[in-house]
C-alpha cells in the first residue's frame, strides 16, 4: 500500500505536458483521476520513475453535444453523467461509488484498457473516435482500432487524449445493463445496446460487450440478427441469444466463462427491451 | 444494578457517546498518530510462499541503502520465548509447534514474516524490503482441510506427522439412542467459509526501550496480558514494562493477540536503542492478521415425524491455519458450548478435529466459534422443516426450551439461566408480516425475481466466565476471567474510573461513566474513564466476547456501590444520622425524611481528603477498587431473533 518512490510534475499546458511525458521515456506516466493508476502502484504493480499530472492542463474537461458528442478527456465520471448525455452518461453513473466518480476520468479509463471497465464499451459501440495529441501532432483512433489486448491500447506511449468524440445520436435510442454482485463493483457483463428505430423495425443496432473478453466487444451476430427485424419480444429474444456468439470470455472469482455468456444474452435483451421501450 | 434503592437516573438513558467528539474531529490519539524523537519505521519483508525452506536471506544490499538503519532476521531477535497460545487442555494432547515472530529456516504461510527493514523514512524502509532477497526452496503445500487429512497430504509441521492438531469433544455420549428414537434421520456438509473482521484501524504498534523500561503502545484488545507476554518473552521483570492501547479504531477480536510485529518492534527497540514504529497496510491486515470460522461441519440431526429433535451431533473440520496464534484452537470449543441453540434435544454433541493447512491462523473473530453453531443449528432447523413438511416457525416451537424450565441444563452440559424464546418470537411475529411477504414473494417469483424469507434465532454465551470453569483446570485457559476497576472521587468531586477492560470503539466510556455516576449520585459528564493503560489501572484481562459491559461494568458498578457506602458512612457521620438512612437523590446524599438536610459529592468528598471529622478507624480518601469474577458461565444468556430478506435484485437471471 505504499508505492515504489517517483518524481512527480503537474504542467500547465498540453504542450509542456507532451514534452514532460516525452522526456519521461519509458518510465513516464500521465495521471488523471489516479483511480486506476495509484492503486496498481500501490499495490507495487505499477512503478512509473515519474507522474505527468493532467490536472492543470486547461480546457481538457467538459462535455459538448452539439450534434455530435465530445467529451474531454479529464473529464471526469461524475461530470458526465451531470452532462445528461445519453448512453455514456448512463453507463457512467453505474461506476462505482461518488468518490470513484468524483476522481476517475473517461480518457484515464479508455487509456487504461481495462474489458471490465464501462465506457470503453459505449464509446466501441458507439463508433466513437479517440483524439490523441503527441510530439508528432494530433491523430484521431476509432475506437475499434483503440482497444489491443488487457489493459493495452494502440495509443503510443508518448501521446496523450484529449477528447473523445461520438457521432450524434438522433434517431438512436439506448440501454445499459451492468450485472456486479455489488452495487459498486466492476461488471461481470455489461451489454450497452443502440438501435435506430425506423418505422416500428429496427434500421440499425450496435451492441457492445463488456467484460467477455479481454477488450471490448460488439456482438456483432446479434446486431446482424436484428437488423431489418420489427422491434418486438420475439425478434429481441432471438437476437440476443446470440450476444455471446464468437466470444470467449476469461472466468475470473466471479463468473465462470459460461456464465459470463449467459449473462451477455440476458442482459442483451434486457439492453434491447429498453432501448425498444 | 440499582445501588441500594436509590435509583439509577443514568444507566438506561440514551446519551451522546463522551467519546466522540474528539474521534469525528480528527483529535482522536491512534497509534500511527504517535511520533517519538528518534524513531526508526519497520516494515516487513514477507513470504510470497505458502511453504517454502528458506536457503539464504540477503540484506546487504538493503541495508546499504541510504537512511536504513538495519535489516533483521530471526537471530537478530533477543527473546526468550515465541508467539504465546493460551489453551492447555486437561487430558486433551495436542500439537503445538513453535511459533517464532521471525521464520526460522521455513515458512508456512503466505505473508508470514522472514525479515524486518529498520530506517528513518516510512517509504525508503518498504523500498528496501524489496531488496533484501530470500532464496525459497518451495515445499509441498496443503491449503485444503479435508484434503489435509488424507493420507500421503504434505505436512504443514513434519515433526508431528500428521496435520491433526488435537480431537476433543463436548456432550452427550450416546446419540445412538437419538438416532434410534428418530424417525428421521438428516445429515448435511455445512461450510463455514473463512472470513477477516477487517476493522477501520489496522494494526500498528510502537515500541520505546528506554533506560531499562520498556513502552508498548499498540492496537490491541488486551495491553495487560500483552506486557505479561512480553515479559517472558523479552525476559523482564513486568514492573519495567507498560504497554498503551490509545485510541484503537475497532477490531472484532482481531486485536485480541499477540502478534509477532510487537514482539519484534520491541526486541528491536531494545536492540538499536531507538524506538521502533510499525503500521500495517490493509494488503498485510488481510493476509496476516487473524483469520475466522473456516469450519467444515458434518452435520446430523434426528427428529420425530412430528419435528420434535431427538439428536444433533456435529463433526467439526477447523482449519487452524499454520501456526496458533493466542486462542487458535480453543475457538472451535465454543461451537459445542452453543450447539443446543434455544433448544431443548435431548442428546447433543460436537467432535472437533483440528488441523493444521498452509494458510493464516484462525483465532477469535466476530463471535468465535458461537455464530458456527448457531448457523449450523439454525440451517438444520430449516432442512429438518422442509424435509417433515411442517412450518420453521412450527418446527422452532416445538423444540424450544420452554419459559418454565429456566434455570436449564442442556445436554452440552451448560445451564442457561434465563431465556423467553417463545416470547421473542412472538415479538417478531408480531413485527414482521411473513403473509404478506410470503404473498410479495409468490408474485415476484412470475416477475422472474427469486425472494428469500428467512429469520434465525440464536443464543450465545457472553461474557466467558467464571475463572474456574473456564481457567486452566476446567476448559484450560490459562488465565483468569476477572475484570477490574478503581472508582477514584477526587477531592473536587469528579470522578475517574480504571477500568481493565480495552475499549476501542464500542462507547463503554459513556456506558462506564453512565454506571459510576449513578451511584455516588454524581453525572456522566464529569466522570472520565480511563483505560488501556497497564500504568494507570489495575489488572485487567481486556476487551473480548461480549464480556466489556457484562464483566467490566459489573466491576464499575460494585466499585461504585462501595464508594458509596463509604460516602453514606461519611454524610450519616457529619449529619448524626444512621448510615442505612442515608439517600442519594437528585444528585445528593440526605437523611431520608429531611431532604433539606445532604451534601454533595464535592463535600462528601472534601471531608474524606481532609480528613477532621471522619468515623472513628475510617481511612481517608474516596475511592474503591473492585475485581469481579462473575459467578455464571453463561455472564448473559439471550435469544433475538431477526429478519432478513434478500430480494434478488439481480441474482438469478433468466
Ligand atoms: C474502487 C474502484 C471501483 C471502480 N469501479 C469501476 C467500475 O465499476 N467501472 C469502471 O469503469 N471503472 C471503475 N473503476 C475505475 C475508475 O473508473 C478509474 O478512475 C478509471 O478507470 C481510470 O480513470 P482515472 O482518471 O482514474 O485514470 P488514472 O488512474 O489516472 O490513469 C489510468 C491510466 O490511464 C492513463 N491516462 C490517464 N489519462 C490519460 C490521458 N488523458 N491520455 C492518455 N493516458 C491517460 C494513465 O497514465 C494510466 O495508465 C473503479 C476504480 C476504483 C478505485
Amino acid at each position: 500500500m505504499i508505492p515504489a518512490e517517483f518524481d512527480y510534475v503537474a504542467p500547465e499546458t498540453l504542450d509542456e505536458a507532451i514534452r514532460a511525458l516525452a522526456d519521461g521515456g519509458e518510465d513516464a506516466k500521465l495521471l488523471a483521476g489516479g483511480h486506476s493508476l495509484l492503486p496498481l502502484m500501490k499495490l507495487r504493480l505499477a512503478a512509473p520513475a515519474l507522474l505527468v499530472d493532467l490536472r492543470r492542463v486547461p480546457d481538457l474537461a467538459g462535455v459538448r453535444a452539439n450534434g455530435d458528442i465530445r467529451i474531454g478527456a479529464m473529464t471526469t465520471h461524475s461530470a458526465l453523467v451531470r452532462a445528461n448525455a445519453g448512453l455514456a452518461s448512463v453507463a457512467a453513473a453505474t461506476i462505482a461509488d461518488q468518490q470513484v466518480r468524483n476522481r476517475g476520468t473517461i480518457g484515464g479509463s479508455l487509456a487504461h484498457g481495462d474489458p471490465a471497465s464501462d465506457l470503453p464499451a459505449v464509446v466501441l459501440a458507439a463508433e466513437g473516435t479517440i483524439v490523441a495529441r503527441g510530439p508528432g501532432g494530433e491523430r484521431e483512433i476509432a475506437a475499434a482500432e483503440f482497444f489491443r489486448d488487457y489493459l493495452e491500447t494502440t495509443l503510443a506511449p508518448d501521446e496523450i487524449i484529449t477528447e473523445i468524440r461520438m457521432p450524434g445520436t438522433e434517431g438512436w435510442s439506448f440501454g445499459y445493463e451492468k450485472f456486479n454482485r455489488r452495487r459498486e463493483d466492476w461488471a461481470m457483463v455489461a451489454v450497452c445496446a443502440l438501435v435506430r428505430i425506423e418505422s416500428g423495425a429496427c434500421a440499425d443496432a450496435r451492441i457492445g460487450l463488456t467484460h467477455m473478453g479481454s477488450t471490448p466487444l460488439r456482438a456483432t451476430a446479434a446486431e446482424a440478427a436484428l437488423r431489418g427485424q420489427p422491434l418486438e419480444a420475439g425478434a429481441i429474444a432471438a437476437a440476443a441469444e446470440q450476444a455471446a456468439e464468437g466470444t470467449s470470455p476469461p472466468a475470473d472469482l466471479n463468473a465462470s466463462a459460461d456464465y459470463k455468456r449467459h449473462l451477455a444474452r440476458v442482459l442483451c435483451r434486457r439492453a434491447l427491451e429498453r432501448a425498444a421501450g | 444494578m440499582s445501588g441500594n434503592g436509590n435509583g439509577s437516573r443514568y444507566v438506561g438513558q440514551r446519551l451522546r457517546r463522551k467519546e466522540d467528539p474528539p474521534l469525528i474531529t480528527g483529535k482522536g490519539v491512534y497509534t500511527d498518530d504517535m511520533t517519538l524523537p528518534g524513531m526508526l519505521y519497520a516494515a516487513f519483508v514477507r513470504s510470497p510462499e505458502s511453504h517454502a525452506r528458506i536457503t539464504s536471506i540477503e540484506t546487504s544490499a538493503a541495508a546499504a541503502r541510504d537512511g536504513i538503519h538495519a535489516v533483521l532476521t530471526a537471530e537478530d531477535l533477543d527473546l526468550a520465548a515465541g508467539m504465546p497460545m493460551a489453551w492447555v487442555p486437561p487430558g486433551v494432547e495436542i500439537n503445538t509447534p513453535e511459533h517464532w515472530p521471525l521464520a526460522r529456516g521455513e515458512v508456512k504461510h503466505v505473508g508470514q514474516a522472514v525479515g524486518v527493514v529498520l530506517g528513518e523514512d516510512k517509504y525508503a524502509v518498504v523500498d528496501a524490503t524489496e531488496d533484501v532477497v530470500v532464496e525459497y526452496d518451495p515445499l509441498p503445500v496443503v491449503v485444503d482441510p479435508e484434503a489435509a487429512l488424507e493420507d500421503g497430504s504434505p505436512l504443514v509441521h513434519e515433526q508431528f506427522g500428521t496435520n491433526r492438531t488435537h480431537q476433543w469433544g463436548l456432550g452427550s455420549e450416546d446419540m445412538d439412542v437419538a438416532w434410534q428414537e428418530a424417525d428421521i434421520v438428516i445429515e448435511r456438509r455445512i461450510v463455514n467459509h473463512r472470513v477477516h473482521g477487517a476493522p477501520i484501524e489496522p494494526r500498528a504498534c510502537l515500541a520505546e526501550y528506554r533506560a531499562g523500561y520498556l513502552t508498548l503502545w499498540s492496537t490491541t484488545q488486551i495491553p495487560h496480558l500483552t506486557r505479561s507476554f512480553l515479559a517472558g518473552s523479552m525476559q523482564m521483570s513486568e514492573d519495567r514494562i507498560r504497554v498503551v492501547a490509545p485510541d484503537v479504531g475497532g477490531a472484532f477480536g482481531t486485536k485480541l493477540n499477540h502478534y509477532p510485529e510487537e514482539a519484534v518492534a520491541c526486541a528491536a527497540a531494545r536492540r538499536l536503542g531507538r524506538p521502533v514504529k510499525w503500521t500495517e497496510t490493509r494488503s498485510e491486515h488481510m493476509t496476516t492478521t487473524t483469520h475466522g470460522r473456516d469450519q467444515i461441519d458434518r452435520v446430523k440431526m434426528g427428529l420425530k415425524r412430528d419435528g420434535t429433535i431427538t439428536g444433533l451431533h456435529i463433526d467439526v473440520l477447523a482449519d487452524l491455519g499454520a501456526y496458533y496464534q493466542l486462542l487458535t484452537p480453543i475457538i472451535p470449543c465454543f461451537t459445542a458450548f452453543v450447539a443446543s441453540g434455544c433448544y431443548k434435544i435431548p442428546r447433543v454433541r460436537t467432535d472437533i478435529t483440528g488441523v493444521f493447512t498452509n494458510k493464516f491462523p484462525t483465532d477469535a473473530t466476530r463471535g468465535a466459534g458461537r455464530p458456527e453453531a448457531t448457523h449450523v443449528v439454525e440451517v438444520m432447523v430449516e432442512q429438518a422443516a422442509a424435509e417433515i413438511g411442517i412450518a420453521p416457525v412450527d418446527i422452532r416451537r416445538k423444540n424450544f426450551i420452554p419459559k418454565e424450565d429456566f434455570p436449564a441444563e442442556v445436554a452440552v452440559g451448560v445451564v442457561y439461566d434465563s431465556g423467553d424464546y417463545h416470547g421473542t418470537l412472538d415479538k417478531l411475529l408480531e413485527k414482521i408480516d411473513f403473509d404478506e411477504l410470503e404473498r410479495e414473494r409468490s408474485e415476484l417469483r412470475e416477475r422472474g425475481i427469486y425472494r428469500g424469507i428467512g429469520y434465525s434465532t440464536y443464543m450465545e454465551i457472553c461474557g466467558l466466565a467464571p475463572s474456574r470453569i473456564v481457567g486452566p483446570h476446567g476448559v484450560g485457559i490459562q488465565g483468569g476471567f476477572w475484570e477490574s476497576a478503581i472508582v477514584r472521587v477526587h477531592p473536587s468531586g469528579s470522578v475517574t474510573v480504571f477500568t481493565g477492560t480495552s475499549p476501542h470503539g464500542q462507547g463503554l466510556d459513556t456506558s462506564m461513566a453512565q454506571i459510576a455516576a449513578d451511584r455516588p449520585g454524581t453525572t456522566p459528564d464529569v466522570v472520565e474513564v480511563i483505560h488501556g493503560d497497564t500504568n494507570t489501572g489495575p489488572y485487567g484481562m481486556g476487551t473480548y466476547g461480549s464480556r466489556s459491559l457484562a464483566v467490566g461494568g459489573e466491576s464499575v458498578a460494585r466499585a461504585a456501590e462501595k464508594v458509596q457506602d463509604k460516602a453514606k458512612r461519611i454524610v450519616a457521620h457529619m449529619l448524626e444520622a444512621a448510615p442505612e438512612d442515608i439517600e442519594v437523590a437528585g444528585g445528593k446524599f440526605t437523611v431520608r425524611g429531611s431532604p433539606d438536610k445532604g451534601m454533595t459529592l464535592a463535600e462528601v468528598s472534601g471531608a474524606a481528603y481532609i480528613p477532621e471529622n471522619l468515623p472513628d478507624g475510617m481511612e481517608p480518601g474516596l475511592e474503591e477498587t473492585t475485581l469481579y469474577d462473575p459467578e455464571h458461565p453463561a455472564g448473559s444468556t439471550s435469544c433475538a431473533t431477526s429478519l432478513s430478506t434478500t430480494a434478488g435484485r439481480r441474482s438469478t437471471p433468466c
